[in-house]
C-alpha cells in the first residue's frame, strides 16, 4: 500500500486552520459541507442526450468520505487477495481494486431506495451499500455469520435492506433481473431507479439487448452501467466487440461515456442518469475504468496485458491518488492526516479479518435451510439416508 | 389502472400451507398436518417407509373427485372449461392481491394464445397484464427480479418449450436466489404454460419440460389435469412464496367440469386419488391420466381393480399418498408422457424403489414416451406416446 506518489506542493500546507480536521476516523468527519466546485478532468461523451456539466458540486466532507471509503475498499480487496493465497477463501474471487471510484461515486448520487444489482465483482459494491467488512470477510471464508450465511460465497453478496440485489455469477444474467427491479419500482410508483451493472464482456450478451428493448418500450427507470475495464477475462475489448463504444450500443437508448476512475465524474453522471431515468426511461452509462488484478485470483492478469500498462494506469489514473491530490491541493487534509487515516483503515480491515476468522462455520443442518420458504414439513435425508437428516420447517 | 399496492400486510397474509386457512377445502387441513407428524416421529425411524406405520392408523381420506361430487347438494357450482378455470383462478388472485401481475407473449390484448388470460388486460390494465416482446430469457429474468422486491409475477411461456431459452434464469436465479442470499430474497413467481404432445404440432412444440426442470433445487413443479385442480393449483401457486412451475397440457384446455362456486385451493404437494382400487397402483399425471382412465374401464371389465393416482406434484413427489397406495396394492405402474430417459417416471421409479422396496411384489414398471423427437405424422405421433392398450397390457403383465 505504499502509494507514495504525492504532488510536491502539499507539504507546506500544514496550517492551524486544518487542525480541526485532525480527527480519528471513527468520529464522523466533521468537515466543511460548504460547496466546492470541481471540474472533471475528462469531458463526458454523449449519445442521444445532452452531456451533464463538467463542474461537479461537492464538499470537503464528501471528498474526504470518498477517500476514506475507497481506501477501505482497496484495503479490503488486498486483504482478500492475501486470504485467498492463504487458502482461506476458496473457489472464485473477483477483485475490484482500481474500480473503487465507481462504487463510491454512485453511492454519492443516490439513496438506499435506489436499487443496485451487479455481477460477481461485488465486494466493493456491497460495502458501498452499507455492508460491513466483517460480514464480507465472513462470507468470503464461508462462515455462518457471512452476509449470505456462508451459502453464497464471493459472487453472492446481497443486502436487501439497502436495496442491493447482488452478486450474480452468470455473466449478463443480472441484466434482466435489474430491469425487473426497475419494473417493480415503476409498478409501485417508488420514484426510485435501478442501477444495473455489467461488464464489457457481458455487453455482448443477447439478454442485454432484450432487456434494453423492454426497458425502453415500457419506460422503466433502469440505468444500465457498463463497467468497461477493457478486458473480459483474458479478451480485450477490441478482440471481442465489433463496436467498443458501449454507450452507443443502445441505439435508441441514450448513453453517456464517463471517466470511471474519477469519483466526481461518476457522481455527476449517476445524478444525471437518475434524473433522466425517472423522466425518460433507460439510459446507458459506460464507465471507463480499469482493474489492477486479473479477472479473478486464478488469473495472473499479465498474460493478456503488460505490466507496464497496469503500472501506467496506476500512476496516472488511480482513483484514490486522484482524490488524495484533490484533498491536498484544496487544503482539506494534510498528508499526515491521510496517512493516519489509511493506517486506521488498515487496522479496521485487519480487525474485521481477524473477527471473521474466528467466526463459526455453518452447521450441517444449514444445508437444507432456505431451500424453500416454509419448507412444507418435508423430510430431507443425506446421501447415506441415516445420519444427516433434517425436517424442513 | 390498479397498480396500487396494499402494503406488506397483503403479502404476509398469503399462506398456502396454513391448516387453519379459512378457505373451504375438502381434505387439505388433515393432509398437511400429516407432514408435521412425519417430521417428529421419524427421527427415531431409519427409513421413510417405517415412519408411515405411525400414521397408518389414521383413515385414508377417500379420493378428492368423489368427495367433491358428493358436495353438489350444498352448492350448485358452475361448469366450465379448463382454460376458463385457469383464468378464473388467475383473475381471483389478481383481484385479491394487487402485487400479482402477468407477463408473457400476447397475454394482454390478444388474450393469450390459449385464452387463459382473456379479458384480464381490459380489466386490470397494461401494467398488470404485460405483453412482452419475444425474449423469454429477458422477461423471465425481469419477473424474477421484480419478485425479489415483492411483486408476484405469473410468467406465461406461450409453449413450455420456449422456456428452454430462459433456462438460465429459471435454474440459477429463480431456483437458487433464496438459498444463496441466505434467505433474504423470496421469489414468489409462477411459471406456467402448455406443454406436452399435442395434435401434430411437430417436435419443437411438443416438448415435456418437466424432465429438464426436475433437478433444479428450490423450485416446485405441479401439473394440472382437470378444471378443478387447474384452478386450485393456479391459486395455490400464486399464493406460494416459493417459485412454482405449473405445467398445463395443450390438449386438456377444453375439458369441461363442474367446479365449486366458493373459493378453494389445492395443496401443491399433494397427489389426487382418482380411483381407489386393490390390485395395482397406477401413477400418472396430466394428459396420461385420461389414457389411464380409459384403460381402467377396459381393465375393470376384465376383472382388475386398479388404483389410479394423479401425482399432480412433480417436485416434490407426494410419497405419502403413493406409499400408502403401494403398501396396499404391492404393484406399481407409472404412466407418463415424459421421455423414457431421465423423465419424471425415471425419478419416481427410483424414489419408489428406494423407499418402498419391501412392499413391492413386482418390479416397478414405467410406461413413457419413446426417446424420439415427436414426429409430425399422425400415426407416428400416436406411437410416441403411451396408448390405453399398452397400459392394459402392462397391467395384465404386472398382475400375473
Amino acid at each position: 500500500m505504499a502509494l507514495s506518489r504525492l504532488s510536491s506542493r502539499s507539504n507546506t500546507f500544514l496550517k492551524p486552520a486544518i487542525t480541526a480536521l485532525h480527527s480519528p476516523i471513527r468520529r464522523h468527519v466533521s468537515t466543511d459541507t460548504s460547496p466546492i466546485t470541481i471540474e472533471t478532468a475528462v469531458p463526458f461523451t454523449s449519445h442521444l442526450c445532452e452531456s451533464p456539466s463538467r463542474s461537479v458540486e461537492t464538499s470537503s466532507e464528501e471528498i474526504l468520505a470518498f477517500f476514506r471509503d475507497m481506501a477501505q475498499m482497496r484495503r479490503m480487496e488486498i486483504a482478500a487477495d492475501s486470504l485467498y493465497k492463504a487458502k482461506l477463501i476458496r473457489g472464485f474471487c473477483h477483485l475490484y481494486d482500481g474500480q473503487e471510484a465507481l462504487a463510491v461515486g454512485m453511492e454519492a448520487a443516490i439513496t438506499k431506495k435506489d436499487a443496485i444489482i451487479t455481477s460477481y465483482r461485488d465486494h466493493c459494491t456491497f460495502i458501498g451499500r452499507g455492508g460491513k467488512l466483517v460480514d464480507a470477510f465472513s462470507e468470503l471464508m464461508g462462515r455462518k455469520t457471512g452476509c449470505s450465511h456462508g451459502k453464497g460465497g464471493s459472487m453472492h453478496f446481497y443486502k436487501k435492506d439497502a436495496s442491493f440485489y447482488g452478486g450474480h455469477g452468470i455473466v449478463g444474467a443480472q441484466i434482466p433481473l435489474g430491469c425487473g427491479l426497475a419494473f417493480a419500482q415503476k409498478y409501485n410508483k417508488d420514484e426510485a431507479v435501478t442501477f444495473v451493472l455489467y461488464g464489457d464482456g457481458a455487453a455482448n450478451q443477447g439478454q442485454l439487448f432484450e432487456a434494453l428493448n423492454i426497458a425502453a418500450l415500457w419506460d422503466l427507470p433502469a440505468i444500465l452501467v457498463c463497467e468497461n475495464n477493457h478486458y473480459g477475462m483474458g479478451t480485450a475489448t477490441w478482440r471481442s466487440a465489433k463496436s467498443p463504444a458501449y454507450f452507443k450500443r443502445g441505439d435508441y437508448v441514450p448513453g453517456l461515456k464517463v471517466d470511471g476512475m474519477d469519483a466526481l465524474a461518476v457522481k455527476q453522471a449517476c445524478k444525471f442518469a437518475k434524473e433522466h431515468a425517472l423522466k425518460n426511461g433507460p439510459i446507458i452509462l459506460e464507465m471507463d475504468t480499469y482493474r489492477y488484478h486479473g479477472h479473478s485470483m486464478s488469473d495472473p492478469g499479465s498474460t493478456y496485458r503488460t505490466r507496464d500498462e497496469i503500472s501506467g494506469v496506476r500512476q496516472v489514473r488511480d482513483p484514490i491518488e486522484r482524490v488524495r491530490k484533490l484533498l491536498l491541493s484544496h487544503d482539506i487534509a494534510t498528508e499526515k492526516e491521510l496517512k493516519d487515516m489509511e493506517k486506521e483503515i488498515r487496522k479496521e480491515v485487519d480487525d474485521a479479518v481477524a473477527q471473521a476468522k474466528e467466526s463459526p462455520v455453518p452447521d450441517s443442518s444449514e444445508l437444507f435451510t432456505n431451500m424453500y420458504v416454509k419448507d412444507c414439513g418435508v423430510e430431507s435425508f443425506g446421501a447415506d439416508r441415516k445420519d444427516l437428516k433434517v425436517t424442513l420447517p | 389502472m390498479s397498480s396500487i399496492i396494499h402494503g406488506a400486510g397483503a403479502a404476509t397474509a398469503l399462506s398456502t400451507f396454513n391448516p387453519v386457512d379459512s378457505k373451504k377445502l375438502t381434505n387439505l387441513s388433515v393432509r398437511s398436518q400429516r407432514y408435521i407428524v412425519a417430521g417428529s416421529e421419524a427421527s427415531k425411524k431409519k427409513s421413510f417407509g417405517s415412519a408411515l406405520t405411525v400414521r397408518h392408523s389414521q383413515k385414508l381420506i377417500p379420493n378428492a373427485v368423489a368427495t367433491k361430487e358428493a358436495d353438489t347438494s350444498t352448492s350448485t357450482g358452475h361448469e366450465l372449461l379448463l382454460f376458463e378455470a385457469l383464468q378464473e383462478g388467475l383473475e381471483e388472485e389478481m383481484d385479491r392481491d394487487a402485487n400479482v401481475c402477468v407477463m408473457g407473449e400476447d397475454v394482454g390484448h390478444y388474450g393469450g394464445s390459449y385464452k387463459v388470460t382473456k379479458g384480464l388486460a381490459d380489466k386490470f390494465g397494461d401494467l398488470r397484464v404485460l405483453d412482452t416482446p419475444i425474449c423469454e430469457n429477458a422477461f423471465t429474468g425481469m419477473a424474477i427480479g421484480a419478485a425479489m422486491t415483492g411483486l408476484r409475477p405469473v410468467i406465461e411461456g406461450m409453449n413450455m418449450g420456449f422456456l428452454l431459452l430462459a433456462f438460465n434464469q429459471i435454474s440459477n436465479n429463480c431456483g437458487m436466489l433464496h438459498y444463496t442470499s441466505g434467505g433474504q430474497f423470496t421469489i414468489p413467481v409462477v411459471i406456467r404454460g402448455p406443454g406436452g404432445v399435442g395434435r401434430q404440432l411437430g417436435a419443437e412444440h411438443s416438448q415435456r419440460l418437466e424432465s429438464y426442470f426436475q433437478s433444479i433445487p428450490g423450485i416446485q413443479m405441479v401439473a394440472c389435469s382437470t378444471p378443478y385442480n387447474a384452478k386450485g393449483l393456479m391459486k395455490a401457486a400464486i399464493r406460494s412464496e416459493n417459485p412454482v412451475i405449473l405445467f398445463e397440457h395443450v390438449l386438456l384446455y377444453n375439458l369441461k367440469e363442474k367446479i365449486p362456486d366458493e373459493d378453494y385451493i389445492c395443496n401443491l404437494e399433494e397427489a389426487e386419488m382418482v380411483r381407489p382400487g386393490e390390485h395395482i397402483t397406477i401413477l400418472t399425471y396430466s394428459r396420461m391420466r385420461y389414457h389411464v382412465m380409459q384403460a381402467a374401464k377396459t381393465l375393470v371389465n376384465k376383472g382388475y381393480d386398479p388404483e389410479v393416482i394423479d401425482i399432480r406434484s412433480l417436485k416434490p413427489f407426494d410419497l405419502h399418498t403413493i406409499g400408502n397406495s403401494v403398501k396396499k396394492t404391492h404393484r406399481v405402474l407409472i404412466v407418463e408422457e415424459c421421455m423414457r430417459t431421465g423423465g419424471i417416471g425415471a425419478s419416481l421409479t427410483a424414489a419408489i424403489n428406494e423407499n418402498f422396496h419391501d412392499y413391492l411384489d413386482a418390479p416397478v414398471m414405467c410406461l413413457s414416451s419413446q426417446d424420439v423427437p415427436t414426429p409430425y405424422a399422425g400415426t407416428l405421433e400416436e406411437w410416441t406416446v403411451v396408448q390405453p392398450a399398452q397400459i392394459v397390457t402392462a397391467v395384465e403383465q404386472l398382475c400375473q
